[in-house]
């Protein structure tokens, strides 16, 4: 076995007590055993194959250079394929063609190479092993005593310690400094609004016509059979010029219809409905994915992300999962010409908890 | 080098060592090469999971470079006007349109997409599974207990790193794990919901989060991951390899091919082939097919949602609460829903950062340990890692649970409620069992050391007694299973005062419960004294 040229001296196989030079660092409770087994030390070198059999060794030279030409190969292949898979035909099959064909190419490239690089590492190398000695990550004695110098020798030269007023005004300062930096970061959001009376009202005011969600086209309380459930969205959403997905992400409810005998409604909220016809924020109050599995027959929302659910029939009362609050109801009604309308805003903030809520 | 006879040197010189020379001269460069050249590295295979995790953040680089030159982090509207057939006119951000682009109008665009995208989904594991090493090898010893704390540190920026560019195509998916974000910290007392406002730049979604989270995900996170990584690698070579307990090897040494030429090229290959997988898998598996979801919108969303892999614990700890935690308390409402799992995992993570350093106080040993324990012979060190493996697997498990539930004909509730057992009282008995695997097979070693190895001969012995021999190992064998130190529990005894501290108690009983169960290795005592000797 060689030796490091750093090591100096041939290394003795040691036993397996720490290193010499810190022989005075405390064990702990490490249990120092007397008549322990000694290292016995390094076992015999096993020659390899390719060691000793010449033939094996041209043939590990063989499949080394063997796969370095694979390797040219897999490259070319994938240019090839760059060129001869387009995928300008709008057509999927021909993206998945290219992907294929110029990502085969590539990966045999690339594996070629490394295990050729391997195999050359591993078979045709000679089989060195070395041996490094340790020294203490903290250096000798000297150089730590050196170390301690140099800083003694700054604090004394500059008065760090002993001129206590101007460090302490100094540290004061550095800690003040990124102030302004943070408060520049307040520009992160909008300086005109505030979050709490954003969240607490949504596009749905008084008259507005329940609409189907994406296209807008209002709907007919006639046209909303019973186990039937629509996603709605409030008129007029589709044609804002900006902030649709936020007014969206506030507004989004679900309609459906009940027998009115299933329907278990507050004593305060008797009006809210229409012939069985219930809308529902569809913003989890858990963490404010939508909630959008029905189950008809059992009349339960689901929510896909943590699995909350609510029970239409009970307005809307979380039976399992995370959340807590049940859906906020949308009073609903039906206009003049038969299309439901909201009697006004959610009457409390809809979507995921936050702390100025109550 | 030398300077003396120029004129006579340089004709003599191949090209290779006058260029040498040149940049030599130039740089001071060869006090560096003699120094780490022939540096002996350890060898073993579980070594590999770090450069796994390294390599695999080179493929992130090279692909997610070439990414940047395509994609657009916009979230202005536009009606989509690319190959797809199914999307087009539709209404998206330009982040997905450009998204698509690269899958569909870009050729390689989509390879190199998805390499992007599998190299990171393997950079996390490769990570998680190098601090396992680590942890069960006691490797993050001293003197190596920083380097514990930056290869964590790396972890959770590669989550980070993860999550960002996984809600960069602003499509359904990424954009309701948004959501998520928003609703967590929303309900953070006191700062959550100006947090969101400011992290959104107003109301969820707004305009502004998918060009703030290429910002992070491009430059801030990569600064960072690379520093790490630069630092994590520093201390690698100050501190020399860990290497397994074998003939030869100590405390003193570090004992392996050197760095020129055997590692270079088994390293190097290594990372073309790692390379050559990630490109492979590219080839034939598709990853996060955003065409399939679509843009973002509030308001669908499909069943069976899933984070990438490495957020299903936070996803999974947030569906293991049960109903109704969240109260409102001085009119302001305390979503503990939230609050709970954020802490629990907090917790989790400040343990597993601050391992070393606890385990060390318990020990009150101050000598650098250079070879890795096999991991029995730590058993409560085992344990408490199998009990946290356990602990993180039920979280991860959670964030399947509707999976579970529809693949396996479960009930939504039932999966969530075994998985809640796994939680709370799996890590207990992991930690039970595993304690006592590592004790059995500690005296597995001892019997094999005392009594021998089975050889499969069988004789029959003349009193028609059938026995099988045992041969003795030999010295090398043996050492495999002989060099270990245990410990004993510690006795509480009056510090200078005369005072026994609390501190000092406390430490006492961790010591005890680490300790008290343990097993020492063979001495040469108890193999001479005959223990043996019935075979």
């Amino acid at each position: 076995m060689a030796q490091d040229d750093n090591s100096g001296a041939e290394l003795a196989a040691a036993d397996s007590s720490h290193a010499a030079h810190e022989s005075d660092a405390s064990p702990g409770t490490a249990l120092i055993v007397q008549d322990a087994f000694e290292n016995p030390g390094f076992p015999a070198h096993r020659p390899r194959v390719t060691d000793e059999n010449p033939q094996r060794e041209k043939r590990a030279q063989r499949t080394v250079y063997t796969l370095f030409y694979l390797s040219i190969v897999g490259s070319l292949w994938a240019v090839a394929a760059y060129m001869l898979f387009p995928m300008e035909s709008n057509n999927a099959g021909d993206v998945r063609l290219n992907n294929l064909f110029f990502g085969l190419g590539a990966a045999l490239a690339l594996l070629a190479l490394g295990i050729g690089i391997v195999h050359w590492g591993k078979s045709v190398m000679q089989d060195v092993e070395l041996v490094d000695e340790r020294h203490a990550i903290g250096g000798t004695p000297e150089t730590q005593a050196a170390a301690v110098k140099v800083f003694t020798d700054a604090d004394r030269e500059s008065g760090f310690t002993r001129r206590s007023v101007i460090r302490n005004s100094l540290i004061a300062a550095i800690v003040v400094f990124p102030l302004p930096a943070v408060v520049a970061f307040r520009g992160l959001a909008p300086q005109d609004q505030l979050p709490v009376p954003l969240l607490s009202h949504t596009m749905w005011s008084k008259g507005t016509r329940l609409t189907l969600d994406p296209s807008g086209a209002p709907i007919k309380a006639a046209d909303v059979t019973i186990g039937s459930a629509f996603h709605v969205i409030p008129e007029g959403l589709t044609d804002l010029e900006h902030g649709k997905l936020d007014e969206k992400a506030k507004a989004a409810v679900l309609l459906m219809r009940l027998e009115p005998g299933d329907l278990n409604e507050l004593p305060e909220r008797k009006d809210w409905s229409y012939d069985g016809i219930v809308a529902y924020s569809k913003i989890c109050t858990h963490v404010g994915c939508p909630v959008a599995l029905y189950e008809q027959h059992t009349h339960h929302l689901l929510c896909p992300c943590h699995q909350s659910q609510f029970d239409v029939s009970n307005h809307c009362e979380v039976i399992f999962g995370p959340a807590k609050r049940p859906l906020p109801q949308l009073p609903i009604a039906v206009d003049d010409e038969g299309y439901l309308i909201a009697q006004s805003d959610f009457t409390e903030p809809v979507g995921p908890s936050f702390w100025e809520r109550h | 080098m030398s300077t003396a006879s120029p004129t006579t040197d340089t004709q003599k010189r191949s090209f290779t060592t006058s260029a040498a020379v040149y940049v030599n001269e130039r740089t001071s460069i060869a006090g560096f090469i003699k120094e780490l050249g022939r540096k002996a590295f350890p060898d073993h295979w579980s070594f590999l999971l770090g450069e796994v995790a390294l390599f695999s953040f080179v493929v992130i680089l090279i692909s997610g470079t070439f990414l940047t030159f395509f994609f657009q982090a916009s979230m202005a509207e536009v009606h989509y006007d690319g190959s797809y057939v199914p999307l087009k006119g539709v209404e998206m951000s330009v982040a997905m349109a450009s998204t698509l682009d690269i899958s569909f109008d870009v050729r390689g665009g989509l390879f190199v997409r998805q390499m992007h995208h599998w190299a990171a989904l393997l950079f996390v594991a490769a990570i998680g599974l190098h601090m396992l090493r680590i942890y069960f090898t006691g490797a993050f010893r001293k003197p190596r207990e920083f380097n514990w704390v930056i290869g964590f540190t790396l972890f959770i920026l590669a989550m980070a790193e993860g999550f960002t560019g996984y809600s960069l195509p602003d499509d359904l998916l990424s954009g309701n794990g948004l959501r998520i974000i928003d609703g967590l910290v929303k309900g953070i007392p006191v700062i959550g919901t100006w947090t969101s406002f400011l992290i959104f730049g107003g109301e969820f979604p707004g305009t502004q989060i998918v060009g703030r989270l290429y910002s992070l995900h491009i430059m801030i996170l990569p600064a960072l991951v690379i520093a790490f990584i630069a630092l994590h690698l520093v201390f690698v070579v100050v501190h020399k390899h860990t290497q397994y307990a074998g003939p030869g090897k100590t405390q003193q040494n570090a004992v392996g091919p050197p760095i020129l030429p055997i590692y270079a090229a088994k390293a190097g290959g290594f990372f073309f082939i790692i390379f050559g997988v990630i490109a492979l898998i590219a080839a034939l598996f598709t990853i996060n097919p955003i065409w399939n979801y679509g843009p973002y919108d509030p308001s669908p969303v499909s069943a069976g949602t899933q984070p990438d892999w490495y957020i299903g614990f936070a996803d999974g700890a947030l569906r293991l609460i049960p109903p109704g935690w969240e109260f409102v308390w001085l009119d302001r409402t305390w979503s503990f829903n939230i609050i709970v799992p954020l802490v629990a995992i907090g917790i989790f993570i400040v343990l597993v950062l601050m391992y070393p350093f606890i385990e060390a106080w318990i020990t009150g040993d101050k000598r650098e340990h250079h070879i890795a324990d096999r991991p029995r012979n730590a058993p409560t060190r085992t344990a408490i890692g199998a009990a946290g493996v356990t602990f993180y697997a039920g979280l991860w498990a959670a964030a399947s649970s509707d999976i579970l539930a529809t693949h396996f004909w479960l009930t939504m509730e039932g999966v969530i409620h075994a998985l809640q057992a796994v939680v709370v009282i799996g890590p207990f008995i992991a930690y039970f069992i595993t304690k006592r695997v590592c004790i059995a097979l500690q005296k597995k070693d001892r019997e094999i050391v005392l009594h021998g190895y089975e050889s499969g001969r069988i004789v029959r012995l003349p009193g028609g007694e059938y026995i099988e021999v045992h041969e003795p190992l030999d010295e090398y064998d043996r050492w495999r299973l002989v060099s270990f130190e245990s410990y004993a529990p510690l006795m509480i005894r009056p510090n200078a005062r005369g005072k026994i501290t609390a501190g000092q108690r406390f430490r006492a009983s961790l010591s005890r419960w680490f300790f008290e169960d343990r097993i020492a290795p063979v001495t040469k005592g108890e193999l001479e004294s005959g223990h043996g000797e019935h075979h």
